[in-house]
């Protein structure tokens, strides 16, 4: 199989995650960092972010970008609790009415960038906004979430065998993951976000649907930050300030996932393993013990800077050899 | 002869530029009237001023006072946001510059000027990191600037040790809280480094330079303009504004908050300059605009707070202004509401 340059960001990709897990498995292998529990606990841990980063890498394929990630998972998990809590809804019609309204909430952002031509950036801004400022209006502080059906899901283990064992989240994580791989690779769907990122003028040209494509695009972000939120409410409560923050590492893990910003080039699983990656640094550095926890942030800094020159390097080579 | 008509035509063309600066003008100062009206009515108090040990007191000057740290950093925005780029590092570059003036005050005996100038220079550096990376290294301003936002507030941490440094400095307390001609100190600073800016752009080629980069980067490159420099120096001079921002806020609150501080203003100084007219895509850009939009939001802000409504409002009515600004400029949103009222009429 030759290797093509496209494939280039995600084999660095693998060689970093490898690399990482190798040095830290060897380094604390005292502690236990090579174990099979260590290695699921990255999916349980990792669980609201890698839902997140799937719907950002669709996003960003696309050509475009999602700022309201994080506000949506803390809307939709104080939602979730405060109607179960407040109106007594039952768990299943909470969750229901959370997954669609994030993703009509993504779908409007995208109709708003689609028809208006607007910068996705200044319109998942307002969206960032919006829904932040929504969830603090339905409550200000974290609610507690009680009911059996929820404790019961919250409590459920897949057994391995071994003793190892698979959370719900982690669960929906893997399953939206696999989703998202066939949507990718073998939907029109797919196909037709390659394309857009691609060269969006070449996929007006060839007669695709870009425009709702892109509404779908946010749509399905819209989705993935809902089901992220719905993951969060797992841990027994909704809280308005969850996730501040987290679209810039969902963006971060797109990125060293291998994904180009410019959109087009990327692959679902190079998302997966970008997650894995920011989850290897975390728990390594908790393994640690004397290193502080923003020794994450410069790493993760770190991390961007390499992947994006390299990058750079790949679209200098690509432009040079279609130059040829 | 030839040189009067060229004189002419270039008082033409400066009477066009100020008519579309006053243009740009025209709209947050009207959406600042409005709001300003309500409260006029609907607040009470809210005009009142009163001297007091030789310094004015009362909302509007509070206004003032709440918005340099913006105001600062929509400046330095707007330059970069002209060269066709944007800074999503100034609130990270805030924290280090709070960082850094705590470690000297505490650590060294070095002055209070020798302070503020060594840790603007840091700050500088900052801006010139994401300058190279966007200039040289030709990175997508967004992710380039993403770096340092990541990891900008782990450095400032670092420095810190993860702790909220507070001290004690009576001449820095100055700059965040001192009085200078019955006005709080931050304003002069606002309004010092506009007039230096503005004479900048102004009577210098600056300006031509960063619109040029800003509206077709291949064509001033071709005309001879060193495109590359023009940005280095427009992100520096972002970095140096977040800088004096970030200063700011450290004497304002008597220490340096690696996690809090400068969060989200990023976002806000944005929304001051598209407020303020200065389109996305770089080109054409009014500073005093992008002033007078972080007054708009400080106003809107302080409003909802001196009328007990909810402050979770702000973040909403935040929103709401962002999307009726931008749906305004946008093209395609004007020809299809003038299509719809043709349609009706």
């Amino acid at each position: 199989m030759r290797i093509t340059a496209k494939q280039i960001p995600i084999i660095a990709t693998l060689a970093v995650c490898l690399l990482l897990y190798g040095t830290a498995a060897i380094a604390f292998h005292d502690r236990g960092f090579f174990s099979v529990g260590v290695f699921v606990n990255f999916f349980i841990d990792n669980a609201m972010l890698g839902i997140a980063s799937i719907g950002m890498t669709f996003v960003i394929l696309s050509g475009g970008i999602d700022l309201s990630v994080g506000s949506v998972i803390g809307l939709t998990s104080i939602f979730i609790a405060s109607a179960m809590d407040r109106y007594k809804l039952p768990p299943i019609v909470a969750i229901f009415v959370a997954l669609l309204g994030g993703t009509v909430f993504g779908g409007g952002m995208g109709a708003v960038i689609r028809y208006f031509g607007l910068p996705p950036f200044l319109v998942t801004l307002a969206g960032m906004f919006f829904a932040r400022g929504a969830g603090f209006l339905l409550h200000l502080e974290s609610v507690p979430i009680d009911h059996p059906f929820y404790n019961a899901l919250s409590e459920f283990h897949l057994a391995l065998g071994g003793g190892i064992e698979l959370t719900a989240s982690a669960l929906i994580f893997l399953a939206t993951f696999i989703i998202a791989i066939y949507l990718a690779q073998y939907t029109r769907f797919g196909r037709n976000v390659y394309a857009l990122g691609g060269n969006e003028q070449s996929a007006v040209l060839m007669g695709l649907p870009t425009g709702s494509v892109k509404m779908r695009v946010y749509a399905l972000s819209g989705f993935c930050s809902a089901l992220a939120g719905v993951v969060y409410t797992l841990g027994l409560s909704g809280n308005p300030s969850a996730a501040v923050g987290l679209e810039l590492d969902a963006i971060a893990a797109v990125v060293i996932g291998g994904t180009l910003l410019t959109g087009g080039v990327g692959y679902v699983a190079g998302t997966l393993l970008g997650v894995l990656i920011l989850g290897i640094i975390q728990t390594a550095i908790t393994f640690q013990g004397s290193l502080s926890s923003w020794w994450t942030k410069i790493a993760i800094g770190v991390l961007l800077l390499i992947f994006i020159l390299l990058q750079r390097f790949v679209q200098t080579r690509k432009l040079r050899t279609t130059a040829s | 002869m030839k040189a009067a008509s060229d004189n002419a035509l270039q008082r033409e063309s400066k009477a066009r530029r100020h008519s579309e600066a006053w243009h740009h003008l025209k709209w947050p100062l009207i959406a600042l009237a409005v709001v300003l009206l309500f409260n006029f009515f609907f607040t009470p108090l809210f005009f009142h001023l009163e001297m007091k040990d030789g310094r004015i007191y009362g909302s509007l000057i509070d206004i003032l006072n709440r918005a340099a740290p913006v105001m600062l950093l929509s400046l330095g925005m707007t330059i970069v946001i002209a060269t066709g780029g944007v800074d999503l590092s100034v609130g990270a570059v805030m924290a280090i510059a709070g960082s850094i003036a705590a470690l000297l005050i505490t650590k060294s005996s070095y002055s209070f000027l020798s302070i503020v100038i060594l840790t603007v220079c840091a700050c500088a550096v900052a801006g010139t990191w994401n300058g190279v990376l966007v200039a040289y290294a030709q990175v997508q301003p967004i992710v380039a600037t993403l770096i340092l936002m990541v990891a900008g507030r782990g450095i400032a941490q670092l420095l810190t040790n993860g702790q909220i440094i507070t001290f004690e400095n009576p001449s820095f307390a100055f700059f965040g809280g001192g009085t200078f001609l019955a006005l709080p100190f931050p304003i002069t600073i606002v309004a010092v480094t506009f007039a230096i800016l503005s004479t900048l752009v102004n009577r210098t080629a600056a300006g031509l330079f960063i619109e040029a980069v800003g509206d077709n980067e291949k064509a001033s490159n071709y005309s001879g303009i060193n495109t590359r420099l023009v940005k280095l120096a427009a992100y520096t001079l972002g970095g140096i504004c977040a800088g004096l921002a970030g200063l700011i806020v450290a004497s304002d609150i008597k220490a340096a908050d690696a996690n809090n501080a400068g969060l989200y203003l990023e976002l806000d100084s944005i929304l001051a300059v598209v407020v303020g007219g200065t389109a996305l895509t770089g080109g054409r850009f009014f500073l005093l605009s992008s002033l007078a939009g972080a007054l708009l939001i400080q106003t809107i802000t302080t409003t909802i707070l001196t009328r007990a409504i909810p402050v979770e409002f702000t973040l909403i009515v935040k929103a709401v202004v962002i999307i009726i600004v931008c749906l305004l400029q946008s093209e395609e949103f004007r020809k299809k509401a003038l299509q719809l009222v043709r349609r009706k009429s």
